[in-house]
């Protein structure tokens, strides 16, 4: 069984050094009647939540966030409230107890699930990151759920900062957060493992989805190019050279970064050799802005 | 010599003292010819005014001074509605529980109804810049199913702790059964338990005794009158709520049961103090843009604009305001997860419209929420 104290006493550090003497009493208070009480007491703490220690950005510090590496590694709170904080500190703290902790944390995800608002949704997803959820099917199933959301802060939740995808989505549940992602306008440079889990069947999904905003005169979300492999499939390479000759400067940057990132191939090659040839100076010495400065060139 | 061929109202008149009467759509009960005759002459009076108000353009945004709805059931409306209450100076709306139209048949349907209010709605709301909240309460009409009313208070305080439940509401009388009354009971201990204040739903038949007997039984509970919001009144209600210590509400209606016309005459009698003024715009034939007509026309029949104020939005924020989950810091000054999660991450800037999304790929995008 997986003790959840280490985390427990993460978050609790965390909210100590950032409230004053009333919230910090509160969220004692809450720790206490939850361990006594259980799901009442639970439900009224993660109400009172945002009224109580207020909605600042939680901001953790450099050793703030090694510390939270150490508790659990990918674990990002950089885009976290204070609000948020408590509300999974309350959830880690009902579930502490929990024999076992496995078919009864299932249950009590679910339960809650099923009349959480999407705040309370939003702070679930992020406790997913500190329960053992890798190897819970039910759990994962929440994960898979939370990015079938439109609503993008929901999407967010666990597709961006959060470890749980690339660790424990198979392939079909990862290209339909990437695909997602492009359709309800998030970025994919906050998505951990982007690199790592490029694969050819998400090629083949962007690069369709290309040829459908192409033939719709829409424009393309730079952010599609960045998992694109030139080797993957027999479009692929077609497409990159496509963008980057009529694509907006963000579409060809990330081009360029995909072809730089892109492994040894017949295609892979040609296009460099093309690349060279036509932009010599931003592909073989020049530097590339970073991912997050392409994507955030072309954000609203 | 020809006999003068009746004039239409004659003919109208005419009727009543043949086989058929004419019944009134609001109470059934059969309107005399004088009664006919007065309305037809405040309906000529009322389109001369209609078409003056239609003159008057709705205030600019930059000039608009901010406006509550406290009574507005948006699931029922579309974003067309959210856009036009956005213009019109609209920050904030509380959306109470009721009935769907027709009766739900499981506690289910409760369910994804109170999950749907504290959550997707709230978020809809905010891509316009609305700020959205709501009550949660077990209605009248649907206590009457008994089984299901037991289920569904049991199920109430998996809500009532939510963040932006402002109060218990709608509850009341719908018919005054026994099955009503034990249902408003249980939840005015709720509301007690909880802390919340309450939003009362006056019944449309029989008003006056049922706002009385609701007035009764919060006081023999020993409900606080300055926490409850009595919602619905007309000219018959209004005295003895205000002098019972409530808050008293208006709903304004586009035909029959409360006017604009009407609203503006009870604030020049009353005064603003405790006095709101509401939609309750539903899926039926209602006005989302009510709140801000009404303070057209109070500002047409010369009543000052601190006073409107107080009847379109302070009040309201007072009322909604007691349990601190409705602050008017939340649209003057939103917190950054607030305008992320909220607001989606429109930058609503105190006083004008929220900027619209300009980018040329989501704002095309059907797939996106908007």
């Amino acid at each position: 069984m997986t003790s959840l104290d280490p985390a427990i006493d993460l978050l609790a550090g965390w909210l100590a050094a950032r409230l004053d003497d009333p919230a910090a009493a509160w969220v004692q208070a809450q720790c206490d009647a939850i361990a006594q009480r259980g799901e009442p007491a639970l439900l009224r703490a993660l109400g009172a939540a945002p009224r109580r220690v207020g909605k600042a950005d939680l901001a953790p510090s450099s050793d703030e966030t090694a510390a939270g590496l150490r508790v659990r590694s990918g674990l990002d709170a950089s885009a976290w409230s204070v609000d948020e904080a408590a509300r999974v500190l309350f959830l880690l703290e009902a579930t502490r107890e929990l024999d076992g902790v496995g078919p009864a944390l299932d249950r009590f995800v679910d339960r809650l699930a099923q009349t959480a608002d999407l705040q309370e949704r939003i702070a679930l997803n992020l406790a997913l990151a500190l329960w053992p959820a890798r190897t819970r099917p039910a759990l994962l199933a929440r994960a898979r759920e939370g990015v079938r959301s439109s609503v993008r802060p929901v999407f967010e939740s666990i597709a961006h900062r959060h470890p749980l995808p690339a660790e424990g989505f198979d392939e079909a549940a990862w290209n339909q957060m990437i695909v997602k992602a492009l359709f309800v306008g998030a970025p994919l440079w906050p998505v951990q493992g982007l690199a790592r889990r490029v694969n050819a069947a998400l090629t083949a999904s962007l690069v369709d989805l290309a040829h459908e905003r192409w033939a719709a005169h829409r424009a393309i979300p730079a952010g599609l190019w960045l998992c694109v492999r030139p080797d993957d499939h027999p479009e692929a390479a077609e497409a990159m050279c496509r963008a980057l000759g009529t694509g907006s400067p963000a579409e060809r940057q990330a081009v360029l970064h995909a072809l730089r990132e892109a492994p040894d191939g017949p295609a892979a090659r040609e296009l460099r050799a093309l690349v060279a040839r036509v932009e010599p100076d931003t592909f073989l010495s020049g530097e590339l802005p970073d991912v997050r400065s392409i994507e955030e060139a072309c954000a609203p | 010599m020809t006999p003068r061929p009746p004039r239409p109202d004659d003919a109208v008149v005419e009727a009543l003292f043949g086989e058929r009467s004419i019944a009134c759509p609001c109470c059934g009960g059969a309107l005399t010819p004088r009664m006919l005759d007065e309305l037809v002459a405040q309906a000529r009076a009322l389109d001369t005014r209609r078409a003056h108000q239609a003159a008057l353009p709705l205030p600019l945004p930059h000039d608009r001074a901010p406006m509550i709805d406290p009574h507005a059931h948006m699931i029922s409306r579309t974003t067309d509605d959210y856009e036009a209450m956005a213009r019109a100076g609209i920050v904030a709306v509380i959306e109470p529980a009721f009935w769907l139209g027709q009766a739900r048949t499981n506690v289910g349907s409760f369910v994804d109804y109170f999950s749907t209010i504290t959550g997707f709605e709230r978020f809809r709301a905010g891509q316009f810049g609305i700020r959205h909240y709501c009550c949660i309460g077990l209605n009248p009409k649907e206590a009457n199913d008994e089984p299901l009313a037991e289920a569904v208070l049991d199920l109430l305080p998996r809500y009532l702790g939510k963040e932006g439940v402002v109060a218990l509401g709608e509850i009341g009388y719908d018919e005054q059964t026994p099955a009503e009354d034990r249902a408003l009971r249980r939840q005015i201990e709720l509301a007690k338990e909880f802390d919340l204040p309450i939003m009362v739903h006056t019944p449309h038949r029989d008003k006056k005794r049922g706002t009385t007997r609701t007035m009764d039984t919060l006081e023999a509970c020993g409900f606080d009158p300055a926490r409850c919001v009595i919602d619905h009144n007309n000219e018959e209600t209004v005295q003895e709520v205000l002098d019972r210590g409530y808050w008293c509400a208006f709903t304004i209606y586009p035909s029959t049961k409360m006017g604009n016309e009407r609203l503006a005459e009870l604030v020049k009698r009353h005064g603003p103090e405790r006095l709101i003024v509401d939609s309750a715009c539903d899926w039926g034939v209602s006005d989302p843009l009510a709140v801000p007509k009404s303070a057209r026309v109070m500002a047409s029949h010369g009543i000052d604009a601190d006073v409107i104020h107080q009847v379109v939005y302070a009040n309201a924020l007072a009322a909604y305001g007691l349990n601190g989950e409705m602050q008017e810091a939340h649209w003057l000054a939103p917190s950054p997860v607030d305008q992320r999660v909220l607001y989606g991450g429109n930058s609503v800037l105190r006083g004008q419209a929220p900027r619209v999304d300009g980018d040329e790929v989501s704002s095309l995008d059907p797939d996106v929420i908007r």
